[in-house]
């Protein structure tokens, strides 16, 4: 406005100036930018994909809104019938027989898909009794394990030994993990007993009973024990850095009112250092989960027609019986039978309850994050 | 200097001042020698950060470390309650710490026995996300103490004594964040009074508050002296004048004069002091 009159001869000294350079800082930029995007798609069309196709075998229009019999009925095998005019008749073994009678002659063809029909209840039992023994007993491991290399070991070279072999322990493949869990849970660990099997590798008699290294066959516990082990690295990690966050001044404090270190660490470590400790351990769990090769040969069938209550042993058998689960369900549905149109139901399904669970799990754990560190900030 | 004190009936003497009364802790009387401290070298492994320090600190007077920063005067105070000994290659590697007739790091004494009648306080205010209730009595709660009305009592007592009463009454249950910077230093003081020491031992318990916080703190330690014996690291030297009795100016991990503190600030007897006091050197 107020430019002088040759203001249009002037040449702009703070012009744009097109240059290498300025190219060079574009391509970076798009770059960097095209691999969040492939991030970004690539988890979209997961999550879409199976929303799209999952949420309507678990939803419904009608009351109660939720497929209740897809949660609440064992996998069964799935009987297709088709009659003669092009009808369909879904229905399970034993309605199978009944529809055959009464179509007599007119049946045109029977099919037959395995575990597609019922519902997918004894695999959802099966993961949650799984991740329930497994986080207890990652969690007791891995926390004590944390305090003592964080607040009573010395500083050394065997620590840091210590440190990295539990960094490896997250390199570990879980394929190796499983065969470990089958080596030693299934086959090794020890039960009492007062009559051992021939194939235990060592009975030491203890008068009223005998110990005997027989394992704890293909059960929840000795999956569970498999499991922790593979998230014990993450539970760890997470938990040292969690104590080491709690300030110094409190240690301090309470070992200068009389303290011993144990009441210190109960008291004024520990209750600090928890909330975060229980968060990241939820990812643990979620991790727990979704992990399918330590189980498959230490605790998950392909299918088994009984909740773990129902066998022999009764309630007595819910940590001793081989359980379904859901991460292992889904590579049957998807790698062990034929595919076809009739066994998308029980595949997406499996896939799109599976993932609202770890969601669910992921979401509590930082909504608690977020709640307990208001609470116990300092 | 070095007043040969047999370290007689020691270990009778810390098992009987171990009583949960609320009253204050028994009187020795003014002036007799508290902590005494003989001769003593002190490492950080290798590295000697105390040469052979000789000191004699009276009950019931307020006696204040000056020095320059890296002089050791926190160290030395550290030493009186071992909690050096949390850092790993810490040690004493000559002399002794007497305390009450005891020297303090004989193998038969049990540092959280020592630690209950040698109470701390330190520079950073760090009150136990906690309520303030919870934060006076976690010392009585770790010797066991469960009775109500035992909490209730050495509660009241304490904050009485760190002079808190009035402004907390009401609102023990809350958490002890909410307080004032001041008012949290002096939340960590009534935790440390609540066990009822015999000795207080503040690491420049003022440095991070600001100067109406300071002097209220400051009265308070006067205030304390009746009951206690203390021993306060500063940085600050008119602090040093209005608070204590004993001065000791500290060094390079010596201990370069220990006198009244009229003297030490008034007619000090070696170079150093003098530079020091003076505002010479830093």
């Amino acid at each position: 406005m107020h430019a002088p009159a040759n203001s249009a001869l002037l040449e702009n000294p703070f012009a744009k100036r097109r240059s290498h350079r300025e190219t060079y800082e574009f391509l970076v930029k798009s770059v960097l930018r095209g691999a969040t995007y492939v991030i970004l798609f690539a988890t979209a069309a997961i999550f879409l994909h199976i929303i799209v196709k999952g949420s309507p075998i678990l939803f419904q229009a009608k009351a109660p809104f939720i497929n209740t019999e897809f949660l609440t009925k064992l996998p069964e095998t799935l009987h297709v019938l088709e009659d003669k005019q092009g009808h369909i008749y879904k229905t399970d073994p034993k309605g199978a027989d009944a529809i055959k009678h009464q179509l007599g002659d007119n049946l045109r063809q029977e099919k037959t898909i395995s575990y597609s029909g019922g519902g997918i209840l004894g695999p959802i039992v099966g993961t949650f009794l799984l991740v329930l023994v497994c986080i207890v007993v990652a969690l007791f491991l891995g926390i004590s394990s944390a305090i003592y290399l964080s607040e009573y070991a010395k500083p050394g070279k065997f620590i840091e030994w210590v440190r990295l072999a539990i960094l490896n322990l997250a390199g570990v493949p879980s394929v190796v993990f499983g065969l470990f869990g089958l080596g030693v849970f299934v086959l090794a660990a020890p039960v009492f007993t007062n009559t051992p099997m021939d194939r235990a590798l060592l009975v030491i008699p203890l008068g009223f009973t005998q110990m005997s290294f027989q394992g704890w066959d293909t059960s929840v516990l000795s999956g569970a024990f498999t499991l922790a082990f593979v998230i014990l690295p993450v539970i760890i990690t997470a938990s040292e850095e969690c104590l080491r966050a709690v300030p110094m001044g409190f240690r301090e404090t309470s070992l200068a009112l009389g303290a011993t270190r144990w009441q210190t660490i109960w008291r004024s470590v520990l209750p600090f250092a928890m909330p975060g400790i229980l968060t990241s351990s939820i990812l643990g769990i979620a991790r727990a989960a979704g992990e399918t090769a330590p189980i498959m040969f230490t605790a998950a069938l392909a299918f088994k027609d009984k909740l773990p209550w129902q066998g022999e042993a009764g309630l007595g058998g819910v940590f001793t019986e081989s359980v379904q689960a859901l991460p292992y369900h889904i590579y049957t549905l998807a790698a062990r039978i034929p595919q076809n149109e009739y066994s998308e139901r029980a595949q997406y399904g499996s896939v799109f309850v599976f993932l609202v669970l770890v969601m669910t799990l992921a979401t509590a754990s930082v909504l608690l994050r977020r709640k307990l560190r208001a609470k116990y900030k300092w | 200097m070095v007043t040969a004190e047999p370290p007689q009936k020691a270990v009778e003497v810390l098992k009987t001042t171990e009583t949960k009364s609320v009253e204050a802790p028994e009187a020795a009387p003014t002036g007799e020698t508290m902590i005494s401290v003989r001769n003593m070298d002190f490492n950080y492994g290798t590295k000697r950060a105390l040469h052979g320090i000789n000191m004699e600190i009276p009950s019931r007077q307020v006696t204040a470390f000056i020095g320059p920063s890296g002089c050791g005067k926190s160290t030395l105070l550290r030493c009186f309650n071992r909690i050096n000994d949390r850092i790993a290659g810490a040690h004493i590697s000559g002399g002794q710490v007497v305390i009450k007739g005891k020297n303090i790091y004989d193998a038969d004494v049990d540092t959280t026995q020592l630690r209950r009648q040698v109470g701390m306080v330190f520079q950073k205010y760090n009150p136990f996300p906690k309520s303030i209730y919870e934060n006076v009595v976690y010392g009585l709660r770790i010797n066991g103490v469960k009775k109500k009305s035992e909490l209730d009592e050495a509660c009241e007592y304490a904050l009485k004594a760190a002079a808190l009463w009035d402004e907390c009454k009401d609102r023990l249950k809350a958490n002890a964040f909410g307080l004032s910077g001041g008012q949290m230093q002096r939340l960590c003081i009534a935790r440390a009074v609540a066990v009822k020491p015999d000795v207080l031992l503040m690491d420049e318990p003022c440095s991070a508050l600001d100067p109406i916080a300071t002097l209220k703190v400051e009265e308070l330690i006067v205030d304390l002296k009746k009951d206690y014996t203390v021993v306060i690291v500063t940085h600050n030297m008119q602090q040093a004048r209005r608070v204590a009795e004993l001065t000791a100016f500290m060094y390079l991990g010596e201990l370069i004069e220990f006198a009244e503190t009229d003297q030490i600030f008034g007619n000090p007897q070696q170079k150093k002091t003098e530079d020091y006091v003076r505002g010479q050197f830093s």
